[in-house]
């Protein structure tokens, strides 16, 4: 915020009304209230950003604090796009975040469209759908590693009820072949009921004389469904698909209280390999380099997801 | 309903979907059940097959609720000798529990504490984000402020980053300012973060007052600050109460900075319930004790303030 940028707010009072006013002007209200957030934007979130970029360059390590940084160009990043272990992480994420969005819109949509078939007491039910997703994902995570135990976990018990298989003879958190469907199955228990609340939104925001035409014009259930339903909560559902998919990119704390990462690493998504890089080995500045090319690509495919969706919603 | 609607759906399908939904919900509050369950059982119970689900019978489903992991979870215990055993009757109920694995109460745990500062951290950083955040948003409504728009998008997209890439500078910056693991710490950057979302969500209720009343109160001879408090406040209440259960949840459940930034004095329940850790591995019913507590308040709230919070989730997404 500059003084010129002032200037312009008090030049847009309009004067009469600024003659008017007692006490403080304008300006001087506008500078006091955006101040202080100002001031924390600056020093909680840009300021980090600039000095990652920075330590990016460098071959930093936080725990050693008599050295001094050496100025290493571009070097992190060449080694971090010519590390193969970190395409297996890249792997993992792309895994964990294709299979969480498919259910959860196949699920969420399902239910939102049920939701919407204004059954009595459908709030009260709503309500309770909602309940995971306001947990704390860590808190989460850590009790459905109690579910998931192979002998004394309800989890292996309900399947083996079900299938007939022994709830001992599988593992859900350590094995290889299971255990990112483990976390797959958790996030979209917690996540499905934000996806169904976007289309729900989106379902309710189509009003009912175009199903009335519709109906006039003699379409059947199923084309309406087609012509109508989907295409109209589409650019809802295209946007509850970019949260989940940014949300889940960056996702932590459910993953690492429920696998660490393991078994071996088939569940170590981006961020927790990340954290492993920067506060386990000490790495500062190969994984501020790391953190830059992650942001970068979210960015990068978030913006042009984002114009997708605007043809769309043109449409 | 008295007329005839093509667009109501029959009754059939009612009963249909409510099923399916009703099914859902069932089945996706089995976990939730679960854990409370766990919370009153003895260690034993907790981990026998099969799973015990039928409070107080005494059949092979059955369990005896106690409340032995809840007494777990808020005291550390020693284990004794009989004959100190002998000679210290136990004093208490809580006492009469842990003296059946020959042990006694020696002080209170630090899930107390933890969950104190979840309490702290949570208010303080959701009092200074709405607090900061309507000042804001109110100068970015009322006042023509260049690039306001943009300078908001840019700054909500910094939480695109993974948590862990803003904590590196934010730790190595807390280190030298000496902020790590205060309160004070927790709470600035929690509010630093939710800040964006705050003034985002404050701003498109704000936009939605007319400007006409302000005006009318500038006329006659408020000041614009008395304008802003005694006018527009009182209007924008219910997007103040909605911004602010966002602002608390988020701060109420968050785990990676706390986990980063936090090891003693200012750490939050999140971090630690998982290393609650018993005799002989984990202490189960004690960790589920410590999840049912820190998840209960969350849940009362979302039941009670369903209508805010509900709106509030879809109107932060749909809006942009």
């Amino acid at each position: 915020m500059s003084d010129r940028a002032l200037d312009r707010v008090a030049a847009a009072t309009p004067q009469p009304v600024a003659r008017k006013i007692k006490g403080l002007s304008d300006r001087a209200i506008a500078w006091i209230f955006v101040a202080p957030t100002i001031f924390l934007l600056l020093a909680i979130n840009i300021f980090p950003l600039i000095w990652t970029i920075r330590l990016s360059f460098t071959n930093y390590r936080a725990n050693r604090l008599n050295r001094e940084p050496e100025f290493v160009g571009l070097r992190n990043y060449e080694r971090i796009l010519t590390d193969s272990d970190i395409w297996l992480n890249m792997q993992a994420t792309a895994h964990f975040l294709f299979w969480t969005i498919f259910f959860q819109v196949l699920i969420g949509f399902t239910l939102a469209w049920l939701i919407n078939k204004k059954f009595k007491g459908n709030d009260l039910w709503t309500t309770i759908i909602v309940l995971p997703m306001m947990l704390s994902p860590a808190v989460v995570g850590n009790f459905w590693k109690f579910l998931y135990q192979p002998q004394i976990g309800l989890f292996n018990y309900i399947v083996g009820f079900l299938t007939g298989k022994d709830p001992s003879s599988f593992e859900m958190l350590g094995q290889v072949d299971l255990a990112p469907w483990a976390i797959v199955i958790v996030d979209t228990w917690m996540w499905t009921p934000f996806v169904m609340l976007i289309c729900l939104a989106g379902l309710r925001s189509i009003p009912d004389y175009i199903y009335e035409a519709a109906e006039i014009d003699r379409a059947s259930k199923l084309r309406q469904f087609f012509t109508i339903t989907v295409p109209m909560v589409l650019p809802f559902l295209m946007l509850a698909v970019l949260f989940r998919g940014i949300e889940n990119f960056k996702m932590f704390d459910l993953v690492v209280q429920l696998t660490g990462g393991g078994p071996g690493s088939v569940t170590e998504l981006t961020s927790i390999n990340l954290k492993r890089e920067a506060f386990e080995k000490w790495r500062t500045g190969y994984a501020s380099a790391y953190a830059i090319i992650l942001f970068v690509t979210v960015f990068g495919l978030a913006s042009i997801y984002v114009k997708a969706l605007n043809k769309v919603k043109e449409r | 309903m008295s007329s005839f609607s093509v667009t109501e759906p029959s009754n059939r399908t009612k009963w249909f979907a409510g099923t399916l939904v009703i099914l859902y919900a069932v089945i996706t509050m089995i976990p939730l059940v679960w854990i409370a369950l766990t919370g009153f059982k003895s260690p034993s119970d907790a981990i026998a097959y099969p799973p015990k689900y039928v409070i107080g019978s005494d059949s092979e489903a059955g369990f005896k609720p106690t409340l032995e992991g809840y007494v777990n979870l808020f005291t550390t215990r020693t284990r004794q000798t009989q004959e100190f055993l002998d000679a210290n009757p136990p004093e208490n109920w809580a006492d009469e529990i842990v003296r059946q694995y020959d042990m006694v109460i020696v002080g209170p745990s630090k899930f107390g504490e933890r969950f104190l500062n979840s309490v702290i951290i949570g208010f303080g950083s959701t009092f200074l984000s709405v607090f900061l955040g309507t000042l804001a948003a109110y100068a970015f409504s009322r006042f023509k402020i260049p690039l306001a728009d943009d300078l908001l998008f840019f700054i909500l997209s910094t939480r695109m980053m993974p948590p862990i890439a803003v904590a590196i500078p934010i730790f190595l910056m807390y280190r030298q300012l000496g902020l790590s693991d205060t309160h004070l710490g927790m709470i600035l950057l929690y509010t630093g973060v939710n800040i964006s979302l705050a003034v985002w969500l404050l701003k498109s209720f704000i936009d939605g007052i007319p400007t006409e009343y302000e005006e009318a109160a500038l006329i006659d001879g408020y000041t614009r600050f008395q304008a802003f408090y005694k006018v527009v406040l009182p209007q924008a209440a219910t997007g103040i109460a909605s911004t602010a259960i966002f602002c608390l949840i988020f701060a109420w459940n968050e785990y990676a900075f706390a986990v980063l930034l936090t090891t003693a004095n200012a750490q939050t329940a999140p971090p630690f319930i998982p290393t609650i850790i018993g005799v002989g591995g984990l202490d189960w019913p004690a960790i589920a004790a410590g999840v049912t507590i820190f998840l209960l308040p969350v849940m009362i709230f979302t039941i009670l303030l369903r209508k805010h919070l509900l709106r509030g989730i879809t109107f932060g997404a749909v809006r942009k």
